[in-house]
């Protein structure tokens, strides 16, 4: 039997009040010495992976057994953002030790873990130096654990490869056969504790293949919809095609009678559009009979006249009439747009928009639940699994503390699922049934039932004075709000220091908002997704206002000044960080080669969660208008280290198709306050064949690291636009390209 | 419902279902191989693509009734290590994001390449033109494909 940990035990068992002290520090004070991971707290939360009875636990994030198997705990949730592969190895590099010899445990929702979220493209920056710390900490507690066991000084031993070795006399023991003194000894103080210098990087900075590749690969079920649950029964939803309908009767009785059907049951639900929606729950023996029973329901809907009058087609007409007039709000205004483009040499009028669009996870919402009347347990591919328990606490009558969370790989997050209004529903259902249950939306509930990307109109003005400079700029946006006039909906805002803002003298952002009821969501790259397209655009039209190449154009806007954020925690914007980038990714497409008629290059660029990112593309339309992107070139810095080569690339490649996909043919259009498209007939993404050859570069500078899940995406479509632009000489507006006609003679 | 008997990953599974379920609802919820995803229930994805008698097919689109005594390969069956010449190349090419839709690229993948040993860009695009990837690892997939054929081609 192990010593115990006489320095901490005592803190296993922890007061309300503790714990939310604890809740609120850094990773390292959390994770060192405050609270220890023990069987206490893993029998209190069955999501905690528990470490074992024997293992060297110093924090909530990594175990050494004695037998010398490492693992390392993945806190965040894993969407294809790859940080069940990333952050670890944050961990393992500080820790010394091999990556081959480590394990990543998926934890579930545990409070004790900060920042449980895949969004914002946080987690880099946020736990970039806390996770070498935690590492770094173990290591020196099994350095010291080593020179305790010698009788040397600390200072003459040294960790590498799952081992401390003693200099002078070249003795070493390994981490495992340590594991028994390290356990006993105090956690130190981080300021004891060294991180390594990054040019003795092992790990960082290589390109290591995802941890779940082997079981992924396999087949193993790792996703949401692959649980399963002794008793389970298969469910589906179906709530109101128009958003905010409720179900005034049903024909559950013929619906229960069909065969596979166990059960069929109308849900109220409440009136918030993210949250508990009204609809019928249908249970079965399998997904199949379900499904088969959703498409025999009949509901008659009590949907109000405010809603069945919105359309798309209705919004667009608002919108033109309302950015032509006076604006709602007036954002930010520098120097004096009027009169500088009343003085520019040459001046310009434009009108963007772009369309609603849905996040279309390939796995659709499910979520398996086992619920009774004071506990639930949850098995869920959430982004969010906070909101989700608190939601589940709150509809389903339960303590916050009786809710426990097991976070399952997520088959496409993209920001669908931040919003957990799913997860409530197999919660409630699971409790009314009385048995776990499995819910699954199928794909045409998925389309119509989504947070949309929200659509959005920019009348712009932007002038040049007769040397080509950039000198006024005046963008009056007309966004959505939802069941609200005057706050623009999740996803839907734009930051009034928005590009070029900061960078010229004369600028104005003016906004009005469209109430709605259709539910929005943050998307990849919120808000940057679109805007980028309408900024990244309009510069390109006035560098050809100005008669200035567009890249020597861009490249002389933003200049090499790093501009201070407006408010203290908005980030500044590097103009030669930016510079970098932009020169990089036209230098790769081959910027000023001559090419026929018909084919064209272009270069965008976007800043967003503080990673600057320029694209290039090479096009190719041809004389009847059909557009094929051959190559796209992307120049990307988010700092100092690329964690994981393999995956950081990978992200980038996946956010140019993604863009391109989008800004190709993507769009959701409402007709009668409920959405028209269904499924992939009529929302296709891109397939292989039109996707183009990528090309990724990384300039490392020496500031902090950022993450790299979305600033990538935005800088595409304005890249293709621009690029369509030298080609034809056709300057596409608004998104989906696939509606505007290219053809050129 | 009816009684049916299938042959799965060269074994005999007998399944109670209605005769209209899709192989992919009896892998998926009687037989527990979830491998196989369910993406769009309508043959326009091919998250849900196994094998049927060595062609790569949507199990979506396919009722338990019809199948009769082929052979069916899922993702679990491809090989007993989970580790076929295709499978180690989307590793060593780490072609997954999310993951969702590989099952169905690699069945797809493997048919492909059952029948053209080294194929071209365009072959290979054509070949995977069914298969969506929401992520965007199609040039990835591409390369992982070219990958496995040199494999395969080693091991020959």
């Amino acid at each position: 039997m192990l010593p115990m940990k006489t320095e901490t035990a005592p803190t296993l068992s922890f007061s309300r009040r503790g714990f939310i002290k604890i809740s609120g520090l850094a990773y390292s004070g959390l994770s060192l010495g405050l609270m220890l991971p023990g069987r206490a707290a893993a029998e209190a939360n069955p999501a905690f992976p528990a470490p074992g009875a024997e293992e060297f636990a110093p924090n909530f994030h990594l175990r050494i057994s004695r037998n010398g198997a490492v693992s390392i705990v993945s806190q965040n949730p894993e969407c294809g953002q790859g940080v069940k592969t990333a952050l670890p190895m944050l961990i393992a590099e500080e820790l010394e030790v091999e990556w081959k010899s480590v394990k990543v445990v998926q934890a579930g929702f545990d409070q004790r873990y900060n920042r449980q979220v895949a969004g914002g493209s946080g987690a880099t920056p946020a736990v970039f130096i806390p996770f070498r710390t935690l590492g770094a900490t173990a290591r020196t507690m099994l350095v010291t654990a080593a020179a305790q066991t010698w009788g040397v000084p600390a200072s003459e031993c040294f960790a590498q490869a799952n081992a401390v070795y003693h200099r002078s006399s070249g003795r070493s023991i390994g981490y495992g056969k340590l594991v028994s003194v390290a356990s006993t000894l105090p956690v130190p103080d981080e300021s004891d504790v060294t991180l390594k210098d990054p040019a003795d990087f092992k790990i960082l900075g290589t390109r290591i293949s995802g941890v779940d590749n082997p079981d992924l690969l396999s087949g193993k079920p790792l996703f949401g919809i692959d649980q399963t649950l002794p008793g389970m029964a298969h469910a589906t939803y179906v709530a109101c095609p128009s958003f905010g309908g409720k179900v005034k009767s049903a024909n559950l009785d013929s619906v229960k009678s069909m065969p596979g059907v166990t059960d069929a049951f109308v849900i109220e639900g409440a009136e918030a559009l993210d949250e508990l929606v009204s609809g019928v729950a249908i249970l079965g023996v399998d997904t199949w009979s379900v499904f088969k029973a959703a498409k025999a329901l009949y509901v008659d809907w009590d949907i109000p006249a405010s809603v069945k009058a919105q359309s798309t087609d209705g919004f667009y007409a608002q919108a033109e009439t309302i950015s032509a007039g006076e604006p709602q709000k007036n954002e930010r205004s520098d120097g004096d747009v009027d009169q500088a483009i009343a003085n520019a040499a040459n001046s310009l009028d434009a009108y963007y928009t772009y369309p609603y669009a849905s996040h279309a996870n390939l796995e659709p919402q499910n979520c398996t639940a086992h619920v009774t009347a004071d506990r639930a347990e949850i098995w869920a591919p959430t982004q969010l699994p906070s909101s989700g328990r608190d939601l589940i606490a709150d509809h389903c009558g339960i303590p916050k503390e009786n809710v426990f969370i097991h976070m399952t790989r997520i088959g496409g997050g993209f920001g669908r699922r931040l919003i957990n209004d799913w997860m409530v529903q197999a919660a409630v259902i699971s409790q009314r049934a009385g048995r776990p249950v499995k819910m699954t939306w199928s794909r045409e509930e998925d389309m119509q039932h989504d947070m949309y990307r929200a659509a959005g109109w920019h009348r712009l003005r932007g002038a040049v004075d007769a040397r080509g400079n950039l000198v006024a700029w005046q963008d009056h946006f007309v966004t959505l709000g939802v069941q609200n006039d005057t706050k623009p909906g999740r996803g839907a805002g734009m930051s009034s220091d928005e590009f070029p803002c900061r960078f010229i003298p004369n600028f104005k952002l003016d906004s009005s908002i469209i109430n709605t009821d259709v539910p929005l969501g943050w998307w990849r790259a919120p808000g940057s997704c679109s805007i980028a397209f309408v900024t990244q655009s309009f510069l390109d039209e006035l560098a050809d206002a100005a008669q200035v190449d567009p890249l020597e154009f861009k490249l002389n806007v933003l200049g090499e000044t790093a501009h201070p954020g407006a408010g203290k925690n908005d980030p500044e914007y590097h103009g030669g960080r930016m510079s970098a980038v932009v020169a990089r990714a036209a230098k790769m497409i081959g910027w000023g080669q001559k090419l026929p008629r018909g084919e064209g290059l272009g270069v965008a660029f976007h800043f967003s969660h503080r990673g600057y990112v320029a694209i290039a593309t090479h096009v190719v339309v041809t004389k009847s208008g059909s557009l094929t992107v051959k190559r796209a070139t992307s120049a990307v810095d988010v700092g100092s280290t690329i964690m994981n080569v393999s995956g950081a690339e990978n992200q980038v490649q996946g956010s140019i198709v993604d863009a391109l996909s989008t800004a190709m043919g993507l769009e959701i259009t409402i007709a009668g306050g409920a959405v028209q498209q269904s499924n992939f007939h009529d929302y296709p993404l891109l397939r292989m064949s039109t996707t183009p050859e990528i090309e990724v570069e990384f300039l490392t500078t020496d500031f902090p690291p950022t993450g790299l899940g979305e600033p990538a995406f935005p800088p595409m479509a304005p890249a293709v636009a621009n690029a369509v632009f030298a080609a034809t000489g056709k300057r596409m507006r608004s998104m989906p390209f696939n509606k505007h006609d290219l053809s050129w003679s | 419902m009816s009684k049916y008997t299938l042959k799965i990953n060269g074994s005999s599974h007998e399944v109670e279902a209605a005769s209209d379920t899709p192989l992919l609802w009896i892998l998926r919820d009687h037989l527990n191989l979830v491998g196989t995803k369910y993406g769009c229930g309508m043959g326009l994805c091919g998250a849900c693509t196994v094998h049927l008698n060595g062609e790569a097919v949507r199990s979506c689109q396919l009722p338990v009734s019809t199948l009769g005594a082929r052979a069916i390969t899922t993702v679990e069956g491809l090989d007993p290590q989970g580790a076929s010449a295709v499978q180690q190349a989307w590793d060593e090419v780490d072609v997954p994001q999310c993951g969702y839709c590989q099952s169905g690229q690699m069945m797809s993948a493997t048919s492909l390449l059952a029948k053209t040993p080294n194929p071209s860009d365009a072959e290979i695009d054509s070949a995977m033109a069914g298969n969506l990837c929401r992520c965007g690892t199609y040039t990835r997939i591409r390369a992982a494909v070219h990958l496995a054929a040199e494999k395969s081609a080693a091991h020959a």
